[in-house]
């Protein structure tokens, strides 16, 4: 007897990434150590399409992102774009390059929130974190714009060795900006940040105060300020729902129109990715090879595939079980149960006070 | 689960702030409230008394109307109207 075809998900998020140039040269960043270069970009009436097709497919919100999305000049026309197809309108930007008349066209425009990344609560810290002199004072000058606009803000920290004491300082500068929430976001490794492992890994001891820290200010400032905090990896017992599962319910669309079922799925050898310029969005979100490689459960192996908990983390990330075991299917080596687990272990205690590699 | 930091006063005229949408949608199978960067499914209740937090009903009048219209004792519907704004309120969700 065949079974019925699992019903197709529908998705709930889009991640334009509308550039990969930015100013800045955090060595976390997430975008692919091979950027997309700016002649490859899609244009404003291809974002445009993308965004009327993401609204047919059910989805609700998408994310301008990059990159610094404000490094392309038609970001207003396509926040427009967004508004007009019926999504919530997210910013994801790291101030730089965006100047105020900007902003306010933005707001005229529709936009829904804006989310700002701040490197520390140290200014001399903070850019040089971010590799760019005057970026905090900017951040901070956004900050306020926003918050003048009524606009909802998010403050985005990425925590790694260098700023993981100054968790709490992180969110009382948050609130101090006027921002309704903040994303405590231990670092990820993919990317730029793999790259900087061991400049970036943090201690256990480091890991277990900055965890307590977070619980005991979202008791404090409950109402005032939503902290959410996304786990630090290397130190979990399980590993995350990674992108609330694959091809569940988000996607991602390149600089250069390639769909993605994570941001770092191209790191992945063998997936074959649609693009947008070839096909529609509901035609690659159903029928891409890179979607349904690793949609639902079949394709797991031990200690996944028989798991009680395969529906609720989808046995983790693919890209981090390619990453640290070479094998997209294996379970995701942070989870206590997967036979490479040690790997994550040994890794978690490499640290090296390294110059940063910035991404460039 | 934190208890409610918020006060839902009889008096105030709650209202979504921008960038907190309350939107129908078939794809989604029903009413869902677009918050930043979040999503929440909306129940046929929470919909009823989303739809009236417009900034100019006061809370009184809200659940006065709801009691009218669903022909439901106004206590429980003051308990649905109180827990819902003041959980929307403590996410930043909503304006009292």
């Amino acid at each position: 007897m065949l079974a019925p075809a699992e019903k197709l998900p529908t998705p709930l998020g889009l991640l334009a990434e509308l550039t990969h140039r930015c100013p800045l040269g955090c060595p976390y960043c997430s975008n692919p150590l091979k950027l997309d270069p700016r002649t490859d970009e899609l244009d404003t009436a291809t974002w445009a399409r993308v965004f009327r097709e993401a609204a047919a497919l059910g989805v609700l919100q998408v994310h301008l992102s990059g990159g610094e999305p404000a490094a392309r000049r038609d970001l207003v026309e396509i926040t427009a774009a967004a508004r007009t197809a019926g999504l919530y309108a997210n910013l994801i930007t790291s101030a730089v390059g965006l100047t105020e008349k900007t902003l306010d066209a933005l707001a005229d425009a529709g936009l829904d929130h804006v989310q700002v990344s701040i490197q520390d609560s140290i200014e001399a810290s903070a850019d040089r974190i971010a590799g760019y002199e005057g970026a905090f004072a900017r951040k901070r000058a956004l900050a306020a714009q926003v918050v003048r606009l009524k606009l909802p803000l998010t403050v985005n920290a990425v925590v790694h060795r260098a700023n993981i004491a100054r968790v709490g300082d992180l969110v009382e500068l948050a609130l101090a900006l006027g921002a309704g929430r903040v994303e405590i976001a231990h670092v990820q490794y993919y990317g730029w940040a793999l790259e900087n492992r061991a400049a970036l890994m943090p201690t256990p001891e480091q890991v277990k105060r900055a965890v307590g820290e977070v619980d005991a200010l979202r008791e404090r400032h409950h109402g005032r300020i939503v902290i959410d905090a996304v786990v630090p990896d290397y130190y979990a017992k399980y590993p995350k729902p990674c992108v609330g599962g694959w091809g569940r319910r988000s996607l991602n669309v390149t600089p250069a129109g390639r769909v993605l079922p994570c941001h770092a799925a191209e790191t992945i050898p063998g997936l074959e990715f649609w693009s947008v310029r070839d096909h529609s969005l509901a035609d690659i979100w159903a029928s891409s090879p890179a979607f349904r490689a690793f949609r639902g459960t079949d394709w797991m192996h031990e200690p996944c595939a028989s798991c009680p908990r395969r529906h609720e983390d989808y046995g983790g990330c693919r890209c981090q079980a390619f990453a640290l075991t070479g094998d997209a299917r294996a379970t995701d080596p942070v989870c206590h149960l997967s036979p490479k687990h040690a790997i994550v272990e040994e890794l978690a205690g490499v640290r090296r006070e390294a110059e940063y590699v910035y991404r460039r | 689960m934190n208890e409610a930091a918020s006060v839902i006063a009889a008096d105030a005229r709650p209202r979504l702030p921008r960038g907190v949408r309350l939107v129908h949608n078939e794809a989604q199978g029903g009413w869902v409230l677009l918050a930043p960067e979040r999503v929440f499914k909306a129940d046929a209740i929470a919909a009823e008394i989303l739809r009236r937090c417009t900034g100019e009903a006061t809370v009184a009048a809200i659940v006065d109307d709801l009691a009218q219209t669903f022909v439901a004792p106004r206590e429980r519907i003051l308990t649905d109207v109180t827990k819902l704004l003041g959980s929307l309120a403590d996410k930043r969700l909503l304006e009292l």
